[in-house]
């Protein structure tokens, strides 16, 4: 009898106080900063269906009485900016047309560097792209004068173009160490059986190097994405009146309105703002952080 | 000699015409338009570019702004409260989720998300939370508790702080994420070892792991510097530069010179100084991390 | 000194049995080899002893000690790691030292000890280095000292020459026998290499899905293997085996495999067997010798010779048989001609067909 309580114990190990506490411990402490994280999004959430009444007598962090989606359409179809009150989908409109250039080019650059710098010889390439990557650490400030003059003297300036170029233009670094570094994995022996075989600079680009490029390339896409959708600064400067980004936009819509801030337009516009990045972000998943991992640490 | 540089040349012709891009952005887009910037901030030019010589006299006037000095103190502010409570905390929050714990990718999920997010979203959801009128100061009065103040974003004392929390949530999940997929990449073997070792966990991670982690943290940190250096969106939506100037940054100071005080001088003489600031701090740190393992290229 | 006693072990991960009551006791002093082939459990066995993996039933005795449950750094061990499992960013000489400063002993102490350690381990001039400056077999010497400060009455080791090249794991073999002659601790050793078990154990424990098949002497393990399965995994070349038939001629039991006959009359069997029994006859390539003019050589027709160096294994037809076997240089054994065997039966093994263990 006593024996068998006594093994009974022995095969789970017993936990100590110390322990137990430990792990309360540890999901107390993630649990309140998970609540931490959350709570801007449940404000932007709740308020963004209730109404303007409920706004103003109720508590931000209450759940929408009467749940109404009339913020969402008005955030979408006629927030005003100014004396314009066409609502976000104009934005939406605008930040797509500038995304789809920028990302597609940008990518196209970096793999095509990347490819360049990591299998061939080319004197002083290696001095270029250190330029290029200490560039991407100076502030945007420095550069954003002298493209408004040169962009304003070849009269691309406040376009389209003006803005999908600077794009490129400053996604290049990171997009080069991206692809670089990934092909720096590579066997070399791939490159050396092509030359033999005879193929020349693009005929391995295209038919060898850029077929085996699709995972770096998803992780391209989703750095770019983000990264341009959430630009505020060039989209600002560059993309002139009719091209303004949907950031720009929605930062014009909540701050500039007169007479009675409408919250509930403004979250609900927050959120549509916040869509795409976010969903860029849950669908990716892992890949969001290699991203982030690869274009930043040499690999 | 030169005969062979030409051959080499010929022989990979077109790996140099597909570099071209590359080169044109970098000698015109960077090093053309940083070198005009820094001759335009020895000139006297006000609202549009002027090619005299003044001499230091831009950044004379400079440092006697008091917008620009309190800009760069609220900088320093910033920068170092910033990077510290995202190191603490993003660290903290891997080395806990690392201790196999439920839901864990829901956990690095909630993390993480603010980071996919723009600056302006996260400037305007914390000015609203914040807001005296609208965010947790009304909340508690609702709840009776009247003397509850937490008026940070129109508190010229206390704004900083603001801009710090919305910049924090946006950015310790970075620091989480690299640190987290650090943590999973050291050898099971070493943990065992320091068990029996009679090691404290607390002290693998101060003295042996995160000492390992030593490249993951230098990388969020310059990710991180980079972001706050940048930081010109999050001020902008959350308290645009208010009140009064108590919460400028450089990079908005350039701006409005550049935009709307018609001031280019300054403006370039303020980015010169930030650059060389910049390229001061950084060239060791990207030295050391790009270039000392060099690639298979060079 | 402690001797180790596991009594009726178990050990699972989640619903997995890994290793299945498990007796098992090893001596003070001893030199033990848990040897078999990769994912059978030794780790999970060597880890489990060093309480860094729980045990799901039974019990662990150091000297009569129950230390199921105890701490690892309590339990008086030092453990060697296939991986080293350095500290990397620390010195060789803070590896060594870590834990005893942790543990809280004083300066004087720990000094004497890493100088000890060090000189017998000849890695005094690399005290200042990092790991990564170290080669593989200096990393693993370093692994060994941290072991060894530890003032560890039982050392276990986790295949911690598997990582090095063939020469280096030689000479570091050589070594570790020499360490245990001088500090005489218990020490577990896993590995699955054989010639590594045969060279350093006083007692190998050959294991196979976390069940000890056989715990002998080397020599015995080699020889006298407890089953089929330990027969064939020692041994290189590889045994021979022949399904087949003990069939009684008289008084004499004969093992036929159709026309193949071998007379086993003087094989040592450990039971009784009557005549009929079905076996497989386990016959190692060096115990088939060249007959040198004696009376029961069996000629058999050589189809393949693979020179190894110092001798050539001939594989040879036997009444139908192919069997493998070692002849010398210059024994004049050629591919395609007969060549005359003796078999000595005394050395050879008989495994029941349906089991697989020894008769
Ligand atoms: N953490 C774990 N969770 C689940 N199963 C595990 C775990 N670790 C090991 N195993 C399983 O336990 C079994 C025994 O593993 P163990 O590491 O003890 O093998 P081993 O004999 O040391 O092999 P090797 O020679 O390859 O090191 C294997 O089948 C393995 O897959
Ligand atoms: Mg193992």
């Amino acid at each position: 009898m006593m024996s068998q309580a006594k093994s009974a114990n022995a095969s789970k190990r017993p936990l100590t106080y110390q322990e137990v506490w430990g792990r309360i411990g540890i999901y107390t402490f993630l649990g309140l900063l998970a609540l931490f994280f959350l709570l801007p999004l449940y404000v932007m959430l709740v308020t963004s269906f209730k109404s303007m009444d409920e706004v103003r007598l109720g508590l931000i962090f209450s759940l929408p009485q009467h749940f109404s989606l009339d913020a969402w359409v008005k955030a979408w179809t006629s927030a005003c900016t100014g004396l314009d009150c066409t609502g976000l989908q104009v934005g939406f409109g605008n930040s797509v047309k500038i995304l789809v250039p920028s990302v597609v080019f940008s990518i196209l650059f970096g793999a095509l560097n990347g490819y360049a710098l990591s299998f061939w010889k080319v004197k002083g390439a290696n001095v270029l792209f250190a330029c290029l990557l200490l560039g991407s650490f100076v502030p945007y400030q420095v550069f954003i004068y002298p493209l408004v003059r040169f962009y304003a003297q070849t009269g691309i300036y406040g376009s389209l173009p003006a803005i999908v170029i600077t794009h490129i233009i400053f996604g290049m670094p990171v997009m080069t160490l991206l692809f670089r570094n990934y092909y720096s994995g590579l066997p070399v022996e791939l490159f050396k059986a092509a030359r033999i075989d005879g193929a020349g600079f693009w005929k391995i680009f295209i038919s060898i190097v850029l077929p085996m490029s699709v995972p770096i390339a998803i992780v391209a896409v989703i750095m770019q994405v983000t990264a341009i959708w959430n630009d505020f600064l060039l989209g600002l400067v560059f993309a002139g009146r009719d091209n303004l980004p949907m950031t720009v936009q929605l930062n014009n819509i909540v701050n500039t309105t007169t007479g009675e801030r409408a919250y509930n337009v403004n979250m609900a516009a927050t959120v549509l703002t916040s869509l795409v990045p976010l969903t860029v972000y849950l669908v990716s998943g892992r890949w969001f952080v290699r991203g982030i991992a690869s274009g930043a640490v040499k690999g | 000699m030169g005969a062979e540089l030409s051959r080499h040349v010929k022989r990979n012709l077109v790996a140099y015409i597909a570099l071209l891009p590359m080169a044109i952005v970098v000698i015109f887009a960077y090093l053309g338009t940083m070198a005009w910037s820094v001759r335009l901030s020895f000139s006297s030019s006000k609202l549009l570019p002027r090619y005299d010589f003044v001499g230091a006299d831009q950044y004379l006037t400079l440092f006697d702004t008091p917008r620009w000095l309190t800009s760069l103190g609220n900088l320093a502010v910033i920068a170092f409260f910033f990077l510290l409570i995202c190191f603490l905390l993003g660290t903290l929050l891997a080395i806990f989720i690392d201790q196999n714990v439920r839901a864990e990718s829901l956990f690095r999920t909630v993390f993480l998300y603010p980071y996919a997010m723009s600056f302006v979203v996260a400037g305007l959801i914390w000015q609203w939370i914040l807001n005296p009128d609208l965010g947790i100061q009304h909340t508690m009065h609702g709840f009776g508790f009247t003397d509850f103040v937490l008026d940070w974003v129109v508190n010229s004392e206390m704004v900083l702080y603001a801009v710090i929390l919305a910049t924090v949530w946006h950015g310790a999940g970075l620091v989480m994420a690299l640190i987290l997929a650090g943590l999973r990449g050291v050898d099971t073997e070493i943990w065992r070892a320091t068990r029996i070792d009679g090691i404290p966990a607390w002290r693998v991670y101060v003295s042996i792991v995160l000492p390992m982690l030593r490249p993951m943290i230098i990388t969020s940190l310059v990710l991180l510097s980079i972001s706050i250096v940048k930081m010109y969106d999050v001020v902008v939506a959350m308290t645009n530069g208010g009140p009064g100037t108590a919460s400028e940054v450089p990079a908005k100071f350039i701006m409005d010179n550049l935009f709307e005080r018609a001031n280019i001088g300054l403006a370039t003489a303020a980015s010169t100084v930030m650059l060389v600031t910049v390229l001061l701090v950084m060239a060791p740190v990207i030295y050391s991390q790009y270039f000392r393992k060099s690639g298979r290229a060079s | 000194m402690s001797s180790v006693s596991l009594q009726n072990l178990e050990i699972s991960y989640g619903n997995v049995a890994i290793v299945k009551s498990l007796d098992l006791t090893i001596q003070d002093g001893e030199f033990l080899v848990l040897l078999g082939p990769s994912g059978c459990g030794k780790s999970t066995l060597l880890s489990a002893i060093g309480g860094l993996v729980d045990v799901s039933g039974g019990r662990i005795l150091f000297n009569d000690k129950d230390v199921t449950w105890a701490d690892p750094k309590d339990r008086g061990i030092g453990m060697v790691f296939q991986s080293y499992a350095l500290y990397p960013t620390m010195s060789v000489e803070r590896n060594l030292s870590f834990g005893l400063r942790i543990a809280g002993i004083d300066r004087a102490t720990i000094d004497k000890k890493v100088k000890w350690a060090a000189e017998l381990l000849q890695i005094t001039h690399l005290l200042d280095r990092k790991p990564s400056a170290l080669s593989g077999g200096q990393r693993q010497r370093v692994a060994i000292g941290r072991a060894l400060v530890r003032d560890a009455d039982i050392f276990l080791f986790d295949e911690p020459l598997s990582n090095l090249d063939a020469k280096l794991r030689a000479e570091l073999r050589l070594e570790i026998k020499k360490l245990h002659k001088t500090l005489k601790s218990t020490m577990i050793y896993v590995t699955h290499d054989q010639i590594e078990a045969l060279t350093l154990a006083d007692r190998i424990a050959v294991m196979k899905d976390g069940i000890i098949q056989q715990l002998d002497t080397p020599l015995n393990v080699y020889n006298k293997p407890a089953n089929e399965f330990v027969g064939s995994f020692l041994g290189s070349p590889a045994m021979n085996k022949v399904e087949g038939q003990l069939v009684a001629d008289g008084d004499r039991l004969v093992f036929t495999a159709g026309d193949f006959r071998l007379d086993a009359s003087h094989y040592p069997f450990a039971q009784k067997v009557e005549g009929g029994r079905k076996a497989v006859l386990g016959l190692r390539p060096e115990h088939i010798l060249p007959a040198k003019g004696d009376a029961q050589a069996i000629e058999g027709k050589v189809s393949l010779i693979e020179p190894m160096g110092s001798s050539i294994l001939a594989w040879s037809n036997f009444d139908g048989v192919s069997l493998s076997h070692l002849v010398g240089q210059d024994d004049g054994c050629e591919a395609d001609r007969t060549f005359p065997v003796t078999i000595d039966v005394q050395k050879a093994s008989f495994f029941d067909v349906e089991t697989g263990w020894r008769l």
